[in-house]
Formats: structure tokens, sequence, C-alpha cells
């Protein structure tokens, strides 16, 4: 069975010849190409070149083509900082007064030289793989969006206490976000990852939450031309499970603190997990923990189908040794395979 | 006369919907009933500290608790002067952020630390460690806060640690942030003395480390 028919299989609660594993594995191609951050994400050649080699040396199920998050503010005339060990961030923030969320203009996605790199690297990865491996394309989600465009504190402000700024804000950043979507998808990717974690119950309130950011997720998911998985970046999703899947996305990116029993329970055969190994602890896990946390995260989640398994934030941190990568990739042949057997689970 | 407690559910609900007038109007309130500072301000500590245990247990959005130290902030700060209250003995504290920009753990915790009655000094962010040293020991500190939202820059509170000790200086460190809540060993490996789960526990910490 090849990657793709292992994936589709779990999204469609049915169960594959084992459980998919789908690290998703951007910046780490740097390390693996003993490049700085910076210079691999300069050509687009590189993500294509490392994501093929990742794909093969970690049996990875998916082509991930995440850049970095900042690459939308830098697509918006931004700022981008390079740092030699970690993601690239926002800089200074692009929208810093009312009057600047109204002059704001988004960007021409097709145009713009920085998301140009990403639809070329998509496409040329599309022909390499065909439909035999499905491929991940990533939008930041308009509600999370101005987080990097104006920063945390002015944004919660304009959340709170400037409801018409707000909506014409979200209703600019969906319209992008559409268009990149939508760009991402025509260009090759399978289906679009939705970065959403301000819409963590961890980050925001449940009723805010209803009133906002889940309203602009089912505007903007319901005009994207194909299937989406919504990501919360390490926050908790059980308490807004339910929300979440009246959005009409059909895959959870949830947190290694959400309760496993619980979320499978609530997500069965209604929405396919995606998650939740702690790529922060995963740094210094020795082969004793990989294989608890793997067989854990099967016996718990795994029966039925509806499983991918994955870091829990979206992006597995250059720190973790290639070591336990490996051994992720191993234990999950050796304890995924179905039909799951009662006792590989045992902790 | 209202008591205490309800002056606290009152407070706590009304921090938790963000509701600047309702909060407003609570101060104005225990103010006028009570006329005491150390009345307004067992309250808010009260209040902020069910408001810390409510987002250590996930009951409790970020949003809320910046929200709720940003107003406490404010309204302490109008009241400080109707009582010519001088703030605390403090112990010298920075707070900063290493490498990167993000800056809102740094301003809940400042909001919070002030409301509690320190005075806390703001060394920025995007700093590296030598630079974080430097500032500590121009400003004489005896704890930095150290806010981190990314793990590179958690990591780098290490290379802190390792300068303040060959330097041999009498400094503190207290972490806090997303890295350190995801891992519990964390703070440890890189020599802090403390970690902050919320932004009350760094109240704590203070009191227990001067």
């Amino acid at each position: 069975m090849n990657s793709f028919d292992r994936v589709m299989s779990s999204l469609s609660f049915k169960e594959p010849d084992r459980v998919p594993l789908c690290l998703l594995l951007s910046l780490y191609g740097a390390k693996e190409m003993n490049v700085s951050v910076k210079e691999y994400f300069s050509k687009w050649e590189n993500i294509v070149e490392m994501q093929l080699k990742m794909k093969e040396k970690y049996s990875n199920d998916c082509i991930y083509t995440f850049f970095y998050a900042a690459i939308e503010i830098e697509a918006m005339g931004g700022e981008v900082i390079f740092s030699p060990d970690g993601p690239p961030n926002s800089g200074e923030p692009i929208i810093k007064t009312n009057k600047d969320i109204e002059r704001f203009e988004i960007p021409k996605v097709k145009e713009n030289k920085h998301l140009g790199k990403v639809l070329k690297a998509t496409k040329e990865l599309k022909s390499k793989v065909g439909n035999e491996v499905p491929i991940i394309g990533v939008v930041m989600s308009p509600y999370s969006l101005p987080v990097m465009q104006m920063g945390f504190e002015k944004y919660l402000n304009l959340i709170y206490f400037n409801p018409n700024h707000f909506d014409l804000l979200m209703k600019k950043n969906e319209e992008f976000c559409v268009q990149w979507a939508n760009a991402q998808l025509e260009a090759g990717a399978t289906a679009i990852c939705y970065f959403d974690p301000l819409s963590s119950p961890n980050i925001i309130e449940p009723h805010t939450y209803l009133e906002t950011g889940h309203k602009v997720a089912k505007r903007t998911l319901g005009k994207i031309n194909g299937a989406t998985a919504t990501h919360l970046a390490s926050g908790i999703a059980l308490p807004v499970i339910d929300d979440i899947i009246k959005t009409g996305t059909q895959v959870l990116g949830f947190s290694s603190s959400d309760d496993l029993d619980m979320i499978k329970r609530e997500a069965k055969d209604r929405i396919c997990l995606l998650g939740n190994l702690n790529g922060i602890e995963m740094v210094h896990w020795d082969k004793p923990k990989v294989e608890k946390e793997i067989k854990k995260l099967i016996k718990k989640a795994g029966k039925g189908g509806g499983l991918l398994i994955s870091d829990n934030h979206g992006e597995i941190p250059l720190q973790v040794p290639e070591r336990v990568l490996l051994e992720i990739s191993e234990a999950v042949r050796k304890y995924g395979k179905y039909p799951l057997k009662e006792d590989d689970g045992n902790e | 006369m209202k008591e205490k407690n309800a002056y606290v559910d009152d407070l706590k609900n009304a921090l938790l919907g963000v509701d600047r007038i309702k909060t407003s109007e609570i101060f104005s309130e225990v103010f006028s009933q009570y006329n005491s500072f150390e009345f307004i301000e067992e309250i808010v500590m009260d209040v902020l500290k069910q408001i810390g245990d409510g987002w250590e247990k996930g009951e409790v959005s970020l949003a809320q608790v910046y929200m709720s130290g940003v107003l406490c902030e404010k309204f302490i700060n109008e009241y400080i002067p109707k009582f010519k209250f001088s703030k605390k003995n403090s112990p010298k504290i920075g707070i900063a952020v290493l490498l990167d920009k993000h800056s809102l753990g740094k301003s809940i915790v400042s909001s919070i630390v002030s409301a509690a009655g320190y005075e806390l000094k703001d060394l920025g962010s995007g700093l590296t460690p030598k630079s974080l040293v430097d500032l500590a020991k121009r400003n004489k500190l005896d704890i930095i806060l150290i806010s981190s939202l990314m793990l590179p820059s958690a990591m780098k509170v290490r290379e802190v640690y390792r300068m303040i000790k060959d330097e041999n200086l009498d400094i503190k460190i207290i972490v806090g942030g997303a890295p350190f809540r995801l891992d519990d060993q964390l703070w440890k490996m890189v020599g802090a003395d403390g970690r902050g789960k919320s932004a009350y526990d760094v109240i704590e910490l203070i009191e227990r480390l001067v």
C-alpha cells in the first residue's frame, strides 16, 4: 500500500496496512542538507530535494510544503528574522494603527515571489510523487495571522474592543487565505493545513472563539477547493472539537495535553486526528520513551483508522535528534500494523 | 456592606468577561466602601490567583489572563495615588525575552507582578544572552524573569545561566512560557532557579527566592 492510499484509508475511518506516519518536517530539511535555515529556504529546489529525501529516510507518509509561518508576512511586505537554530520569525508588525488596517492590501498570490517559491516547490513535488504520496500545503488562518501582522497584545485589544476594524481585517485576511490555499491546491497540494492556534481554548476562551474565529473558519474553509486539516499548533482542542467539526474540516491537529481517550471518543468517525507527539520533549527522548509514546498513541487512538501520527505542533524542532525520528519511524512500523494487537499498547 | 468574597467573585467575572466598565465600577465601589488600598490589593491578588489556577487547569485562556492583568494594572495604578501608597520594598527585578519578539508572556507577567506591588524593569525583547546579562549587571538586578515562546530561545537561558555563574553574580533566574510548560524538566536543564506555570506563580517564586 502506498502512502497516499494509507492516509486516505485512515481519513475514511478505515484501517489501512498500518497507522500512517505524517512527521511534519519543514525546517528540519536544513539540518538534513547541512545548510543554514536561511540558505535552505532561499531556493525552492532545496525543499523539493529534502522533502523527497526525508520521506524515504523516515518512511514518512506525507510531503509537507510548509516553509515557515512568517512567509505570509514576508509576502505582505513585512520583515522576517532568520535565526540559526529555529524557525524564521516575523519582525516589526506591519499593522500598527486602525488606519493601517484600512489601507492594508492583500498580496497577489500568483505574482508574489515569496509565495511563488512555495508554489514552484509544490508543483515540482507533485510531478515527482504523483498520486503516491499526499502533499500537505499550509495556510495561516485569517484569525491567527494578525498575531504576526500586528502583535499579540494589539490584536487582543482589537478582538475585544474594536469589532469594526476586526471585521475589516478578517474580510481582507479571509480573501487572501482562500486565494493562497486554492493556489497551492492548483499547484498540486492534496490538502491544506489550516493553522489556527488562536482558536485553541488555551489561547482564546470558547465563547469568544464561537463569536470570532469559528465564524471566520466556517466562511474560509467553505471556499477552499479541497480537503483541510485544522491544526491548533500545540493548543488543546478537546473543549471545542464539536465546533471545529462544524467548520467543515476533515482533520484535527491536536495537543499532547489533550486527553487521548476522550478525544478519540469524540472524534470517532467524525474527524481524523493528527498528532500528538510532544515535539519539545522529543528533544531528549530515548528509545524506550519513543516506544512507550508510540504504543500509547496507537493503543488509545489507532483503532478503526482516523489517526495520522505526527508531532503536536506542526513542525519538528531542529533540536530533535535524527535518531529519535528514526526510532519513531521504526516504532510506528513495528507497533502500528493493522489489525492492532491488544497487548502492543501496554505501557 | 458587601463581603470580600463577593467582590472577589464579581471582579473575577468582570475580568474573565473582559468587561472594562464593570471592572471600573467594582474598583470604585470597593474604594468608596472600604477606603483601603490593602483591601483592594487583597481582592486583586485573590482574583489573579484564581485566574492563574484556572489557566493551569486549562479553564481560562491566555487572552483572559492577559486582559485581566492589563485591567488590574490599570486600575491599581489609578488608585495608588489616592492612598499615597508606596510600592513594597521590592528586590530589583528585570524581565526580558531572549532572541525573539514574542512579548505577550512578558506583558502578562509584567502586569500581574506590578499589580502585586513589585517594581519591574522591562529589559526588552529580542535580547542575546550577553546583552541580557550586561543589562542585569548595569541595573544591579537580583532576579531576572525570562519569558519564552519558542524552544530555541528557551534553550538560550542555559547561556545566561553560565555567564552568571562564570562571573559569580548573585542573580536568580525565573523562566516561563510554552516550552517550559510543555516540558517539565526543561527549566532545570537550562539552569533556572524556578519556573512559573502561571504569572501568579512568579509572585510566589519571587517571594521565595528573596
